[in-house]
């Protein structure tokens, strides 16, 4: 009796252990294909600077245009650099990846570009001084087919226009 | 710029001949058996030879334009045209009146004769089809053009023997409108090119110095509207593409994309985008009115119109991914059509009115397929890794679109070509470009 107990009891221990180690490969090929929460992109590989600590650009699930908690950072950060520099405009280009038809993504590209004007704007910045374009598929940075270049390529980038 | 309409065609009919014929080409359904036909030179005497040569620089146009329509017929996947080489009878004499018992020797069902003379700048076909089985002549025309025009007579002398074999229109005296691409995937570049259905002739219309996506053919006329990214302001555009000029479509404050002709050629129909969404509009190239067709905060796009300009079919991401959807061209009455597994976009409606070829994104694979205009019917054509884009043929037989390679993790061996699929999901074929090619947009006949 005691004997099966205990026995039962290993069997659920190992039975748990297999469990987390199982999620714990998952968490760590994640990690290993490269810095993706999700199917967002959280590196920095690709990411330039508006100035220093101002990163310019952020980065977008498949399909989708909503900022992260990560994306808000980073354009609270460029809200703050503009309202520091008041003579500078800001174009912000939208972008999708390869695995969309050219027409929607032209379309989801101007909307990622607009969700980030959408968030500077409400940080004070004034609308005028922010432009949008959309490349839609045409200009990735990263050209791989794979995961980790889609989510590179998902992303709104704000460039200095003047 | 290009000479399309310049060019004179005197067409009659040697004989009328509507006689009762023993062959016939189903192609309704996918032709695993082409028909055996043989496609003899054109005669050609030698006083002609040498204008030949003069006018052209081609020795034997009269055999050069039986290889038109021997590739043409080939091409079409109904055909299977015999090796010359097999061929008994020298072609002037065969023109005359051919020995069936020979051409029915090497299994020929039909047969291709003609003669080509060329003399004052003119140049002057005539061509006959023959039924091999019923011993007898099914059709007899001329032509006289101009000697440069010799690849086009080649196409028509195709549409016509296509059109007596299967009873539907042709699709060979056409031109493709496609987006020509080069170098490296983060930094393309792209022009306008413009060639004959089967590859030749190609020109480019525009250098590459700005972005140039999805251009298209009005149904009626030699004009295209395209996307060009000229000065960064991505605007639909209008070109002419005999005298070069173009001109911006609308005056929108923000993208206009995604641009396609009505089928009287009256409008263009295309996509706005303001504020991250995307609505449809109309702009009468006549009096220049603007119409907003759509109006949604989701994304509206790739909008394409019957053929009788009363319904028009786009995608949508109103359901929250995108599909298929059918209104009213007034933008009355809009209906989801697509409800299968997956993504559905770049609805294009049929010439003949039935059927809409759309692409498909499902689990990672691309398909290219088509489904009646209610969205019963769904019929998976090709399956690939990217591809997308269809543009109907004229007859609404053949499908062109492109499609793209995977690359590795360093971004090689990434390649985009241009295919063609019959809509009975046979004869799939690679298009031949000069370059790596997208968008493609099939032209209607440039002559009936």
């Amino acid at each position: 009796m005691n004997f099966s107990k205990s026995f039962r009891n290993t069997f659920l221990v190992i039975l748990l252990s297999l469990i987390v180690s199982a999620c714990a490969t998952k968490k760590t090929t994640t990690k290993v294909e490269g810095q993706m929460q999700g199917d967002v992109y959280t590196g920095t590989d690709t990411v330039k600077y508006l100035a220093d600590g101002v990163p310019d650009r952020v980065f977008f699930a498949t399909n989708e245009s909503i900022l992260t908690t990560k994306s808000r950072d980073t354009l609270r950060k460029q809200a703050n650099w503009l309202r520091e520099n008041s003579s500078i405009n800001v174009v912000v280009e939208g972008h999708a990846d390869e695995r969309g038809t050219r027409e929607y993504n032209l379309a989801l590209g101007e909307r990622r570009a607009n969700a980030a004007k959408d968030y500077l704007i409400t940080y004070g910045i004034s609308a005028d001084r922010i432009s949008v374009i959309s490349y839609g598929k045409e200009r990735p940075v990263d050209s791989g087919s794979n995961p980790l270049s889609w989510s590179k390529n998902r992303r709104s980038v704000t460039v200095k226009a003047n | 710029m290009i000479r399309l309409i310049n060019l004179f065609f005197i067409v009659f009919f040697l004989l009328s001949t509507k006689a009762y014929s023993l062959i016939e080409i189903d192609i309704t359904r996918g032709n695993l058996d082409p028909l055996p036909i043989a496609v003899s030179p054109l005669f050609q005497n030698d006083s002609s030879k040498r204008n030949s040569i003069n006018e052209l620089n081609i020795e034997n146009v009269g055999s050069e334009i039986s290889l038109v329509v021997e590739n043409n017929l080939k091409i079409s996947g109904l055909f299977n045209p015999l090796s010359k080489e097999a061929f008994l009878q020298k072609p002037d004499i065969a023109h005359l009146k051919p020995r069936f018992e020979d051409w029915a020797l090497i299994k020929a069902q039909a047969l291709i004769t003609g003669k080509v003379t060329i003399e004052d700048q003119k140049l002057k076909v005539e061509f006959r089809l023959w039924d091999i089985l019923a011993g007898r002549e099914m059709m007899a025309l001329a032509f006289t053009t101009v000697p440069s025009n010799w690849r086009r007579v080649g196409h028509i002398i195709s549409d016509k023997v296509y059109e007596r074999l299967t009873g539907e229109k042709g699709y060979f005296d056409t031109r493709i409108i496609y987006v020509s691409e080069e170098g490296p995937k983060t930094a393309r570049v792209k022009k306008l090119a413009i060639m004959d259905q089967d590859g030749f002739n190609t020109k480019y219309l525009t250098l590459g110095n700005e972005l140039v996506l999805t251009p298209r053919f009005n149904p009626t006329s030699q004009m295209v509207t395209y996307l060009s990214y000229f000065k960064n302001l991505p605007r639909v555009y209008l070109l002419d593409i005999e005298t070069g000029t173009q001109e911006v479509v609308g005056d929108f404050p923000g993208m206009t994309f995604a641009p396609r002709f009505s089928p009287d050629g009256k409008k263009i129909i295309m996509s706005f985008a303001k504020d991250g969404n995307s609505d449809i509009y109309t702009m009468d190239l006549e009096n220049r009115i603007v119409e907003r067709i759509t109006n949604h905060p989701s994304i509206d796009t790739s909008p394409s119109y019957s053929p009788d300009n009363r319904f028009i079919t786009f995608n949508s991401d109103r359901s929250g991914f995108q599909q298929i959807y059918v209104m009213k061209s007034d933008g009355s009455n809009v209906k989801r059509i697509s409800f299968g597994k997956g993504l559905y976009g770049t609805p294009v409606w049929s010439p003949r009115g039935d059927l809409i070829a759309f692409t498909k994104l499902h689990k990672g694979k691309f398909y290219i397929g088509v489904m009646r205009t209610d969205g019963s019917g769904e019929r998976l054509l090709t399956e690939n890794y990217y591809q997308e884009a269809p543009s109907w043929s004229p007859n609404g037989r053949v499908l062109i679109f492109y499609r793209e390679t995977k690359s590795n993790d360093k971004g090689e061996g990434f390649s985009a070509k241009l295919w063609s699929i019959d809509l009975t999901g046979y004869n799939e074929r690679q298009v031949q470009t000069e370059t790596d090619a997208s968008d493609p947009s099939w032209s209607s006949l440039l002559s009936n």
